[in-house]
């Protein structure tokens, strides 16, 4: 199962969780796996319609879904997703 | 023409010009340099600091606030000395304590849509040091129609993200973000905390960025967002793209000149916590203590996490912290009438809009927290 990592401020919808091991074939399958497992968290990841929110930024290994195939892209065993939302502190 | 240094500036800075990819040339490019660092807090704290140590001949500091003793857990440009007094001030007086030979222009005033362009037209290169979303959109996009290069650090509690947005040659701030979170959904600084030698990391790394932009040498942060986990000791690199659809750096942007961020971000620009939902749901610390005193009949809601009980406490409260209200309603009695609390009445505002969501409308939000408890109900508790 692909890895996913999730930033400090979503950490505290996954029960303090940082590296969690989700389920998939593509990015949309991990996401819908993962928000399965901590329902807190979708609110942060999408918005009403279901579509993922625009501050959010999914990364497959080093690139972002977004220049792949969206929430098409696929995921094999070994991949590490990362979660990287917008933080404004300084 | 690059300026000549003069024998003490040699000696002051014989550590660079002994690196073949500094040396003469590169520290009089230094001093040639003009860089704006918008914001002294946290992040403008170190990269000031460095900045003026490394001889960049103008440094421009925008900040509009005072020096306040909850800064200086991270803000190590101030000292204690300099409680209550402008941070711009308090900056340049240690930077020129540093370094006497450079120059330090100060603008006290915060950074906005009617004087960024003025202010940034001089510089070479911009840093965002900034800590709310509205000046961060803003310093991007006056970047982008300026055509410099904004060197961006943001953080929050552990985690740290740096990297170098130039249009001219990778990608923008708003191609990785096109828009700003809900107002509300990502906590700042003053609201979640940040450990306080955070920003000295990603500051520190701005600050290299700036001086090798300056310099022209190494592999610049460009179309790189570089993402640091401080509790797991983890750097990682991801690649950016320019957006082709970016609103303000494709080929046909929807934006051409700077528009009104706190609105587009629905949140002020500033990390001031002022905690209120609006004037018919505020209710004052002292009017609170009047009507308990009354004996009315009150459910006391703490909105604030478990390890904030610690700090200060009201009697007679409940612990509902923010991230469970909702799957908690209930635990709550809409028949009741509610006053939520947290430190400073910004998480209390959003709590009081989950129980008004849920239909709740017998609920007040204490203006300024237990904070304001404190100040005007009973001394005896902290303010943090």
């Amino acid at each position: 199962m692909a890895t996913i990592r999730i930033p400090t401020p979503l950490r505290p919808y996954t029960n303090g969780r940082s590296d969690l091991t989700v389920s998939g074939g593509t990015i949309g399958q991990v996401l819908d796996n993962l928000v399965q497992q901590y329902p807190a968290l979708r609110a942060h990841i999408f918005n009403e319609n279901g579509e993922l929110r625009p501050f959010v930024n999914l990364f497959i290994g080093e690139d972002n879904i977004n220049d792949l195939q969206g929430t098409h892209t696929p995921v094999k065993e070994e991949d590490r997703i990362l979660l990287i939302p917008s933080i404004a502190g300084g | 023409m690059l300026p000549n240094l003069s024998h003490e500036e040699i000696l002051r800075y014989s550590r660079h010009l002994l690196i073949p990819e500094v040396g003469l040339e590169g520290q009089r490019k230094l001093k040639a340099a003009s860089i704006l660092v918008i914001g002294t807090g946290g992040l403008g704290s170190p990269v000031s600091l460095y900045l003026a140590a490394a001889g960049v001949g103008h440094i421009g500091l925008v900040d509009y606030d005072v020096v306040d003793s909850s800064n200086l857990q991270r803000q190590v440009i101030h000292g204690t000395a300099s409680v209550g007094e402008l941070k711009v001030e308090s900056a340049r007086r240690r930077m020129l304590d540093l370094n006497p030979g450079i120059e330090v222009e100060v603008y006290n005033e915060p950074f906005t849509s009617e004087n960024a362009m003025r202010i940034a037209a001089d510089y070479d290169v911009i840093i965002d040091g900034t800590d709310n979303f509205p000046t961060r959109y803003l310093s991007n996009d006056v970047c982008v129609l300026l055509g410099k290069p904004n060197v961006y650090g943001s953080i929050f509690r552990f985690e740290g993200q740096a990297s170098v947005f130039d249009a001219r040659r990778g990608p923008c701030y708003r191609c990785l973000f096109p828009e700003p979170p809900p107002p509300g959904m990502v906590p700042s600084c003053a609201e979640g905390g940040v450990l306080g030698v955070l920003p000295g990391t990603i500051g520190t790394i701005q600050a290299t960025e700036a001086l090798k932009l300056v310099l022209g040498i190494g592999e610049p942060l460009i179309g790189r967002l570089l993402l640091y986990n401080a509790l797991d000791m983890t750097f990682d690199f991801v690649n950016l793209k320019k957006n082709p659809k970016c609103k303000i750096c494709s080929p046909n942007p929807e934006i051409t000149e700077l528009i009104d961020y706190e609105a587009f971000c629905g949140v002020p620009g500033h990390d001031h916590e002022e905690g209120s939902a609006g004037k018919e749901w505020d209710i004052s610390a002292t009017e609170l203590a009047q009507k308990l005193k009354n004996g009315a009949r009150l459910r006391l809601i703490d909105v604030r996490e478990p390890h904030e009980l610690e700090i200060s406490q009201i009697p007679g409260a409940q612990l509902i912290p923010l991230g469970q209200l909702a799957a908690r309603l209930s635990e709550l009695d809409s028949a009741e009438e509610i006053v939520l609390f947290c430190k400073a009445g910004t998480r209390s505002a959003r709590a009081l809009e989950v129980l008004l969501s849920a239909g709740f409308r017998k609920v007040k939000n204490l203006k300024g927290g237990i904070n304001a408890w404190a100040r005007e109900v009973d001394p005896s508790l902290p303010i943090y």
